[in-house]
């Protein structure tokens, strides 16, 4: 239990530190902003109570905003990814259903499980921001092709990340 | 009561979700409501003291062309100097014109520790804050010309809001004619910026120059912007669309000065006075 929540705090720090350290500050293609860090949310444990997601994500999402100067942005688009995520685990249930202390991770449930999670988080997160972020339905195209480039670049760097993760994280 | 309870306990998660949304957006759309909340913000000693860390690695790298920079600028303020010589031969004329200059302005040097150009809010944090002098709502400008004006200040360090953030807007002119018109930026290219309300009678051509208008308390008169790549009427409109690149390249930004107004305070005051009137 206490070796958990020591690994996820450690997960935590490495990855706001990586978001607003190095990805924030690429610039691809002058508006591109691959958002890496809600792999925290995406990969808290199945079994995970919903308020202490709900909590987590808000709290990410507040840090994050700290490094970004935008107070509630990225706050309001993790507390909807961790709303969405009960949702999506129990849409892409494998048959059995889930195993007690099962991470949503490639090592537990394979690549193309977890590239179809990973794609439904993402998007549904980056939806959700950049409608925040231009806080309106003008532009709508822009918008899209702004949450479509991101996502795809936050989906590989997702994948990169879980050659980091997995020998970690072996099923036991 | 106990029905009430039951409720609560079958909905919680989504009642808590509701209550954690409502929170952030609140903090989204108070933004300009909560100014002095430097919590949430680069500002905060925190995450500060993070990008200041990183920021010296790049600034690191960049050396070489601060240093062009910094040269350029020390070439143009000795020319400055010189015509100033020349055009004031004795010094009391130098001192009474100086009386008269209503526009004085307090330079402070700042360092760059974070700056976005990829966002449609992008800040710049710098290294100076409450307790080196520099106030809220005070223009920033480098050597190339205007960088933003300073939103949220710590005792260490400070927020600016980049001329590169769909939230700030700029009074600006065109140099050689004096017309003035309002500046931002569309969210775009961060080499561009957008300047309207030109009228349709003011010459305008590719090239000129566009500069700060100094009718507000925030800029010196005349900082340049930028230079006019393209321009449009609009049909049945009585004013321009001028496309404006941007002198500074907010990519490449290292050091800064902010600029303080001296009778700012002043100013504003009697502003008020007579919109309250």
């Amino acid at each position: 239990m206490i070796n958990t929540w020591i690994r996820y705090s450690l997960n935590f720090v490495v990855l706001v530190l990586v978001q607003a350290l190095i990805l924030n500050q690429l610039n691809l293609g002058g508006y591109i902003n691959p958002y890496l860090y809600i792999l925290f949310i995406m990969v808290l444990p199945v079994a995970i109570p919903g308020w202490l997601l709900l909590i987590l994500g808000f709290f990410t999402g507040l840090t994050i905003d700290a490094f970004l100067n935008t107070p509630g942005m990225h706050a309001s688009a993790t507390v909807f990814l961790s709303f969405m995520r009960p949702l999506f685990l129990r849409y892409i249930a494998p048959r059995d259903g889930y195993e007690p202390g099962s991470l949503p991770i490639p090592a537990h449930f394979g690549f193309i499980w977890f590239l179809n999670y990973a794609v439904l988080c993402v998007v549904t997160h980056h939806l959700f921001y950049f409608l925040v972020e231009a806080f309106t339905f003008n532009n709508i195209f822009s918008t899209l092709w702004r949450v479509i480039m991101s996502s795809i670049f936050t989906l590989v760097f997702v994948m990169i990340a879980q050659l980091f993760g997995q020998t970690r994280t072996k099923r036991n | 009561m106990r029905n009430f309870f039951r409720f609560i306990e079958k909905y919680h998660f989504f009642l808590l979700f509701l209550v954690f949304e409502t929170l952030a957006l609140y903090l989204v759309v108070n933004y300009n409501q909560l100014q002095q909340q430097t919590f949430i913000s680069t500002s905060n000693r925190i995450t500060a003291s993070f990008l200041e860390i990183s920021g010296s690695f790049r600034n690191y790298f960049a050396l070489k062309r601060a240093n062009d920079e910094l040269s350029r600028e020390n070439a143009f303020l000795r020319s400055q100097l010189q015509n100033m010589a020349e055009t004031a031969p004795s010094r009391n004329v130098v001192s009474s014109v100086d009386l008269l200059t209503p526009d004085r302005f307090h330079y402070r040097q700042a360092k760059v520790i974070n700056n976005s150009v990829n966002k449609q809010f992008n800040y710049i944090t710098i290294n100076r804050g409450a307790m080196h002098g520099i106030k809220p709502e005070t223009g920033v400008i480098s050597a190339r010309g205007l960088v933003g004006v300073v939103k949220n200040v710590s005792p260490h360090y400070s927020t600016v809001l980049s001329l590169l953030n769909t939230r700030l807007k700029v009074s600006a002119k065109l140099r050689d004619s004096n017309f003035f018109g309002s500046l931002e930026w569309d969210g775009h290219s961060y080499r561009h910026v957008v300047l309207t309300e030109i009228p349709a009678h003011a010459p305008v051509q590719i090239g000129d120059a566009v500069v700060t208008s100094g009718y507000s308390t925030i800029f010196p008169d005349g900082i340049l912007v930028g230079t006019i790549e393209d321009f449009q009427l609009g049909e049945g409109e009585g004013f321009y669309r001028i496309k404006v690149k941007l002198s500074v390249d907010f990519k490449s930004l290292a050091y800064v000065e902010v600029a303080e107004k001296i009778s700012g305070e002043e100013q504003r005051n009697l502003e008020k006075q007579s919109q309250d009137d």
